[in-house]
């Protein structure tokens, strides 16, 4: 016990702040909160899709809540149901077999809600396109609100897409 | 922990010894010189199909693996067998039209899959197999429509909404008190889409049944015609968390083809890449397993390092997960004198970090409470089954490529392989922990002694048809690559094979008797790529 917290102590806080882009992360870690309060309340919650991905963008929608992004402190978390969530993030070229689930998935979601695709192949069906086996890009199956390109986008590259959606709506 | 090489596989014979078992069976084999990669190529006829099965099981060869190529008026099978010191792959043919073969399923229960599935893709069918029903074919497709059969187009003639797949039959669970819980294909996780019917009663899981199929995404049928650059970014995206071992095997397997040499220097930038992709997995997975548990503190340390570990991938090899590094004939980035220093000092840095976390894993008795004697997998099973990697190295079947059958670099060093006979949850978690230190040595090794020259060699296809097999040790456990350029130098058939395949049906195996809420658990110890089964 007395290890676990020793190295606890001696690893200390992680997160840190985006690099800037237009504005300093702090503004736009602000204005993402008052966006969230507009639109959601006082905070957002994320169901994930998978509705065909390699797993690639899945592992970086993890690495988003590890100690050095945490995006938890902007008020945004993954729940296990649709039927809670504010935000679908929806990955992979949409396989034939996972488009009624996605369709339903989408359809338990309460109104109003946000469907950003993720990565490339969740933006334009990506190296899979469409065929028998693949409807392509999220948006052939559900409405979509905004895509975040990248094989896989990587954590900086999700969050700040997140946040730019939320500001634009 | 002991270091043992398996009863099994002491027994299992050398692969030049398997034409004279099968010969004494009444089997009559031809060499398939053609074939590349495999340290054997036999082709036998169609009867003799389950009968050469039943030689391998008698003799401890390990089922692999097994695939089809559409030749019309045939369909041309290929299996592959592991002997102990390396690969053997065993050919046939059975007619388009009404063609049956033997099934090897009665022999070894890894072909179960893969054998309904060559039913579903490729129309021919299986006499004797134990199990009718089709396996990866949901709905996206009619029952007499054939994806991997060279008549059928690549946009297929898919409805305007696929339904969704409600009438499989599970095996049904009835009696007092019984009840089954359907679960996915949306989980409630971050993670891939599967359906898994579970019989329980009160909190006790008495059987799983797997649903896979979901992530279906024609990855076969869409390299066909592809020219190898083209193959290779679909390889990297067969499963994302094995981009460098899918992609290695897919490049051993048209390099074998095309008899082409790839300069050292590239091969072990390979296995820097590989073994790189396996201490990134491990990281993630042991923090998953203890999470899943409530042990959030791991969680939190291994996120850490393997976020560390992903931003040096990005500094070195432009990419967290190192995609699309490994190309034909060798890989795209080398590694400057100043970026060997950088990779050294985190390998410093992780075996220090390591050193201290592990053993605390280890010791905490609430995690350990958890992990022991959860989800176990018997080594007879494991065995059975044909598990590969990690899950099968927990339950005492250590088979590991990189020291059993090298493939350049891994001729050139020490593979320590470590296993444990328990094959419960806290022995995967620990032969993952174990693994961690081997890797981190390897790699050691492969830094101070990285051969000078070029990177890469040009790729050139021949005039003529030609075929290759690829074989690496991904961090999941074996995985296999087949590949046949035409005339061309296009793609004409494409099969991966990840260790998913054969670790799936361990999960299943290993989940009877622990409770409902130590699903996730076992799930995740043994962690199958759903991408990468569901292709």
């Amino acid at each position: 016990m007395f290890h676990v917290l020793f190295k606890s102590f001696k690893t200390g806080c992680l997160t840190e702040k985006l690099p800037p882009r237009d504005e300093s992360l702090d503004q736009v870690g602000e204005a993402c909160r008052e966006e969230i309060a507009r639109l959601f309340g006082k905070s957002m919650a994320v169901r994930m899709v998978d509705a065909g991905s390699c797993n690639g963008c899945e592992l970086e929608m993890h690495a988003v809540n590890n100690g050095f992004y945490d995006i938890e402190r902007f008020g945004i978390h993954f729940v296990a149901s649709p039927r809670h969530a504010d935000l679908l993030l929806v990955t992979g070229p949409v396989s034939r077999h996972m488009q009624a689930a996605l369709k339903r998935t989408y359809d338990a979601t309460p109104s109003p809600k946000v469907v950003i695709a993720m990565g490339d192949c969740a933006a334009c069906g990506g190296e899979f396109g469409v065929s028998y086996a693949s409807c392509g890009a999220v948006s052939n199956v559900i409405p979509v609100d905004a895509v975040i390109r990248g094989c896989p986008p990587t954590p900086l590259q999700l969050l700040q897409g997140i946040l730019e959606v939320l500001k634009a709506r | 922990m002991t270091k043992s090489v398996h009863k099994g596989q002491l027994e299992s014979p050398v692969v030049a010894s398997l034409p004279t078992l099968l010969n004494e069976a009444g089997i009559p084999t031809t060499e398939m010189p053609a074939v590349k990669g495999a340290a054997r190529a036999l082709s036998i006829d169609s009867r003799f199909w389950a009968k050469a099965a039943s030689v391998m099981a008698e003799n401890y060869v390990r089922w692999s693996a097994v695939w089809g190529e559409h030749d019309s008026p045939n369909i041309l099978i290929k299996a592959v067998f592991a002997a102990r010191d390396g690969h053997v792959l065993l050919c046939t043919s059975v007619q388009e039209t009404g063609g049956v073969l033997p099934s090897q399923t009665p022999f070894f229960p890894a072909a179960n899959r893969p054998e309904r599935t060559l039913q579903d893709m490729f129309g021919i069918r299986f006499s004797d197999h134990p199990d009718q029903r089709r396996w990866l074919r949901h709905l996206a497709w009619g029952e007499d429509q054939f994806p991997l059969r060279k008549e059928f187009p690549l946009a297929g003639t898919p409805q305007q909404e696929t339904p969704p797949d409600c009438q499989y039959a599970f095996i049904p669970a009835e009696g007092e008190g019984l009840y089954e819980i359907p679960v996915g294909p949306v989980h409630a996780g971050i993670i891939e889409p599967g359906h898994f019917r579970f019989s329980a009663m009160g909190e006790d899981i008495l059987n799983l049944e797997q649903h896979l199929g979901y992530v279906h995404k024609g990855i076969e049928k869409c390299a066909e015609g592809r020219d190898v650059q083209g193959l290779l970014r679909l390889a990297a995206r067969v499963s994302g968390d094995s981009t460098v071992t899918h992609s290695w095997a897919a490049c051993q397997a048209c390099e074998n083809a095309v008899g082409l040499k790839v300069p050292d220097r590239a091969l072990v930038i390979r296995a820097i890449l590989s073994e790189r992709e396996r201490i990134a997995n491990h990281l993630g997975d042991i923090g998953a397993c203890c999470n899943d548990v409530g042990f959030a503190f791991a969680l939190v340390q291994f996120g850490r390092l393997r976020e560390l570990w992903q931003r040096d991938n990005a500094t070195v090899f432009g990419h967290r997960f190192m995609m699309d590094v490994v190309t034909a004939g060798g890989v795209t980035r080398d590694i400057s004198p100043e970026h060997v220093a950088l990779l050294q000092k985190s390998i410093v840095q992780l075996r220090k970090e390591l050193k201290e976390l592990i053993p605390m894993l280890c010791e905490y008795p609430s995690l350990q409470d958890r992990f022991r004697t959860t989800g176990i997998l018997s080594p007879h099973v494991a065995r059975t089954i044909g598990a590969l990697g990690y899950v099968a190295r927990a339950s005492d079947e250590c088979w590991d490529m990189r020291r059993d059958a090298p493939y350049a670099p891994y001729q050139n060093v020490t593979v320590a392989v470590p296993n444990c006979k328990e094959g419960d949850t806290a022995g995967r978690v620990r032969v993952r922990g174990e693994e961690l230190f081997i890797s981190l040595d390897l790699l050691d090794s492969f830094l101070s002694n990285m051969p000078s020259g070029k990177i890469s060699a040009d790729f050139h296809a021949p005039q003529t048809d030609c075929f290759g097999v690829g074989l690496v040790e991904g961090w999941r456990g074996e995985t296999i690559a087949y590949v046949h350029l035409d005339s061309n130098g296009t793609v004409a058939r494409y099969f991966p094979r990840d260790a998913s395949w054969l670790n799936w049906p361990a999960l299943e195996a290993l989940i009877g008797g622990v409770i409902v809420p130590d699903f996730p658990l076992c799930n995740k110890s043994v962690n199958g790529s759903y991408s990468g089964h569901d292709v």
